[in-house]
């Protein structure tokens, strides 16, 4: 037998993760081009796929993708030009470079909007409800047809890496649709001995985190119970909405059931000042969910509103400790960390602390930073260079609050908004970075030595939207889920989502829930 | 094969500095080893994720590269003949299309001297299964004089089975002799210890013997025999790769890895490439370190080396059939 050679590569990493990183720039960490050993395989050629620490590119193909060079609005089922509108060019966050021009809508185009959705709503509403079914059934099934362009044009538009795009975005939109369009019929069942009629015209304004999933989650039970909707998508991500509108076009849904209009603020607001609407289904900021409160307070217009979140994610010493760090991984760097129940707070029972962390550092390692389209990476392109300012600023204060930062020492893109995945141990609960919403690939890890302590640091928050608990043990499951205030709770995994299942938040991550039975309600008035 | 480690536990000393005598269990009485719990659910996700991998053009060339040298042929029939046997050496050290020689070619005992003096000079490794392969169920002193007999016939690796009743009768002290006596019969022939982990089920069982097989002084753990279904599964083996690497930081010695069994095509026999890269590191990625037990593997691997150089696929016919 040859004689065996020293080993290397978990040597070699042990020692980086101790060292401690350095300067933080606009787009993370600069490399420090540490040498690198070739292995040779026996024959003595070096072996790409042994010395490369990257895979060759595999880049998804965007050849059958078809997009205009200019959306107009959608409104009463045809694109219209804007009227007191105009056109604003939306872009790839990870080349920068321009994919179209989409119509913004003026306040004449929001009132355009929703009178179309007024006009339909009757009509609609009308309709024997297992047709409403079919139109929602037919609305899934060529989202499942279309869904790898839709899955590129996310990509593109967005920065989420295709895989994540094609494998956990899509399925979940089509799913919505199919979920909601078996209950159109079946709302007696869902609430037995009421009665219920739809609210009417429905304005959601949506984020750009999961553009098509978010205008899923609004739009799906909306219309399934019988409600019209004028959706605003996010004004960096409108594309998806845009082939959502081709696609209600396709499967016949009536005119002006859904009316989709792009814009930033100025337009949200004009939405939500309209005394036309019923109701604002709204997924955004705590901030602007504040003002949406501050708007309809006393007009009898009704809301929801799904907001931030800083999500404890508690992992206890008998925990399987391998599957955790994976959920840890899943919970903060799904979706750039652009994920409004992200498990941003880790909290690691000290005993198994140095392990956890340890291991999470060299999974880190191998996480694949780039080019959003390549099918082979795992963290894509951050959204705007707004947010990616706004991950910056955060995380240079938690350095400067004292909190130890890791990054990877794997290079970034030159073109394009990138942020390398960020771990900060030492830290506390009056860290700035622990309290306030980063929305990026950056999860801050404390320690507690009790399950009192860990409960009690999870709830102690201004959030509430979700948390994970890590444990081999049933009954300490129970038992922490019980005690934590969030919308929802994941024991042993991590974002997982289901149509199903009620999605929202306590406290300041928002009012009402979306999916399931519940999600249902907050479409329905009750006489 | 010693490495300075960085922490060595008390029992781990024992082990590794065992002056060629088998090392002590360090659990006493009816204990049980301690391992660390898995959760199936989260396994199958982190392995979904290796299998999501796109593996392309310069990187695939290599990894077919990589996992040609890595295969044990295996032939472990009742009717093998020494005809048979010669004939599989022929193709494990030329199997054509310009592919690199296997890693080994793994046999019964009774097939290890003709097999020996069909890949003499060839640098490949002999394989023999042994201690009443595949059931083991024997008496130990038995099982140490076949794994004797197989070193005296020819082979420089044996391939052993632990007796899965006595692991499953919560006899964790019993396997962790067994594995040390014949550790110690083997000599300078490497030991790769079969868990059969179709016949353990659990990941957490998986896991436990694993810890007991690396303990005891395995140089390779291997998932299973190939006569019980399921054979290996990225899932299982995942499981074992972290109890090596585990192992690896405990005490700084390199324990390697051979799924066995079901491994067919080169797509998995790449997503097993990228686990091991990516649970590991690329010291792993080596025959010494990471070895896949087939035998249909090698066929689809040269179609794939052929369709990577001429872009098309050739019939089956055009591959030699041993």
């Amino acid at each position: 037998m040859a004689s065996r050679s020293k080993p290397r590569s978990l040597a070699a990493k042990n020692g980086s993760a101790a060292t401690p990183t350095p300067k933080i720039t606009q787009n993370g960490v600069a490399t420090d081009g540490g040498s690198k050993e070739a292995i040779a395989v026996p024959g003595g050629a070096i072996n790409a796929f042994v010395n490369e620490t990257l895979y060759a590119p595999a880049p998804e193909s965007t050849d059958h993708v078809r997009l205009e060079a200019k959306y107009p609005l959608f409104i009463g089922g045809q694109w219209q030009e804007p009227t007191d509108g105009g056109y604003a060019k939306t872009i790839n966050p990870a080349t920068e470079a321009t994919i179209a021009e989409v119509a913004t809508a003026g306040k004449n185009d929001v009132e355009r909007a929703i009178g179309a959705a007024r006009e339909a709503q009757g009509k609609w509403a009308k309709l024997p409800a297992l047709e409403r079914g079919k139109y929602l059934f037919r609305v899934a099934r060529l989202i499942q047809e279309r869904s790898r362009e839709l899955a590129i044009i996310e990509s593109m538009n967005g920065g989420k890496p295709i895989r994540e795009a094609r494998d956990v975005d899509l399925p979940i939109v089509a799913q919505h649709f199919f979920y909601h369009a078996g209950w159109a019929d079946k709302l007696e069942y869902a609430f037995p001995g009421e009665t219920t009629a739809p609210l009417g015209v429905v304005g959601q304004i949506i984020p750009w985190n999961f553009p098509l999933m978010m205008a899923a989650w609004k739009i799906a039970p909306a219309l399934a119970c019988g409600n019209t909707v004028v959706l605003k998508p996010a004004e960096t991500t409108p594309l998806t909405a845009m082939k959502l509108a081709e696609i209600f076009q396709d499967a016949g849904v009536p005119e002006g059931v859904v009316n989709i209009i792009n814009g930033g603020g100025s337009t949200g607001a004009a939405l939500v000042n309209h005394a036309g609407l019923d109701k604002i289904a709204f997924t955004g900021s705590t901030e602007v969910g504040k003002g949406i409160m501050k708007a309809l307070a006393g007009t009898g217009r009704q809301y929801t509103l799904e907001l931030g979140g800083k999500a404890a994610h508690i992992i206890f010493e008998d925990a399987p400790l391998d599957e955790a760090v994976e959920g840890i991984v899943n919970g903060i760097f799904f979706n750039q960390g652009h994920v409004c129940c992200a498990g941003s707070r880790v909290l690691i029972q000290e005993s198994v602390a140095d392990t956890v962390v340890a291991r999470l550092k060299r999974r880190l390692d191998t996480l694949i930073v780039g080019d959003p389209l390549d099918k082979n990476t795992d963290i894509g392109a951050i959204n705007s260079r707004e947010q990616l300012g706004r991950i910056t600023t955060l995380v240079n204060a938690g350095v400067e609050e004292g909190a130890c930062i890791y990054q990877p020492s794997q290079s970034l893109p030159s073109r394009g908004f990138y942020f390398a995945p960020t771990i900060f141990t030492e830290t506390a609960q009056s860290h700035r970075i622990v309290q306030e919403e980063i929305f990026g690939p950056v999860v801050t890890i404390q320690t507690f030595r009790t399950p009192d302590e860990a409960i009690e640091k999870a709830n102690n928050t201004r959030y509430g939207l979700s948390a994970g608990v890590w444990t081999d043990k049933g009954a300490k499951i129970f038992k922490t889920t019980s005690a934590l205030r969030a919308g929802v709770v994941w024991a042993n995994t991590f974002n997982r989502f289901d149509p199903s299942a009620p999605f929202g938040g306590y406290k300041e991550s928002g009012i009402g829930r979306e999916g399931g039975v519940q999600g249902l309600r907050s479409y329905l008035r009750f006489e | 094969m010693s490495a300075s480690a960085p922490t060595v536990s008390t029992h781990l000393a024992r082990v590794l500095d065992a002056n060629g005598s088998a090392p002590t269990s360090p659990i006493s009485g009816g204990l049980r080893y301690q391992a660390p719990s898995i959760d199936e659910v989260g396994v199958a996700e982190r392995v979904a994720r290796f299998r999501s991998r796109s593996i392309k053009a310069e990187s695939k060339r290599a990894a077919i590269d990589l996992a040609m040298r890595m295969i044990d042929l295996t032939t472990l029939e009742g009717k093998d003949t020494p005809g048979k046997v010669r004939q599989m050496c022929a193709k494990a050290k030329n199997p054509g299309a310009g592919a690199p020689p296997v890693a080994a070619v793994c046999v019964y005992a009774n097939m290890a001297r003709v097999a020996r003096e069909a890949v003499q000079g060839s640098g490949l490794h002999v394989a023999a299964v042994s201690t009443s392969f595949p059931s083991g169920m024997s008496s130990l002193p038995l099982r140490l004089e076949e794994t004797r007999w197989a070193i005296s016939e020819g082979a420089d690796e044996i391939d052993m089975v632990i007796s899965r009743g006595r692991f499953l009768a919560g006899e964790d002290n019993a396997i962790f002799d067994e594995v040390a006596q014949i550790k110690e019969a083997c000599g300078p022939a490497h030991l790769k210890v079969i868990l059969e982990t179709g016949e353990l089920q659990t990941l957490d069982a998986v896991r436990r013997a694993s810890e007991i097989a690396m303990d005891a002084g395995a140089d390779f753990i291997k998932t299973s025999t190939g006569k019980v279904s399921p054979a290996a599964t990225m899932d299982v083996t995942y499981v074992m790769l972290c109890a090596i690497r585990d192992y690896f930081e405990r005490t700084g010695r390199m324990v390697g890895m051979k799924p066995a069994g079901g491994i067919r095509d080169t797509k998995t026999a790449i997503s097993y490439l990228v686990m091991v890269k990516e649970t590991l590191g690329p010291a792993w990625l080596s025959p010494d370190y990471f070895r896949i037990g087939a035998s249909a593997l090698a066929n689809d691997l040269l179609m794939q080396i052929v369709k990577e150089r001429t872009k098309a696929y050739q019939s089956p016919l055009y591959f030699s059939a041993d």
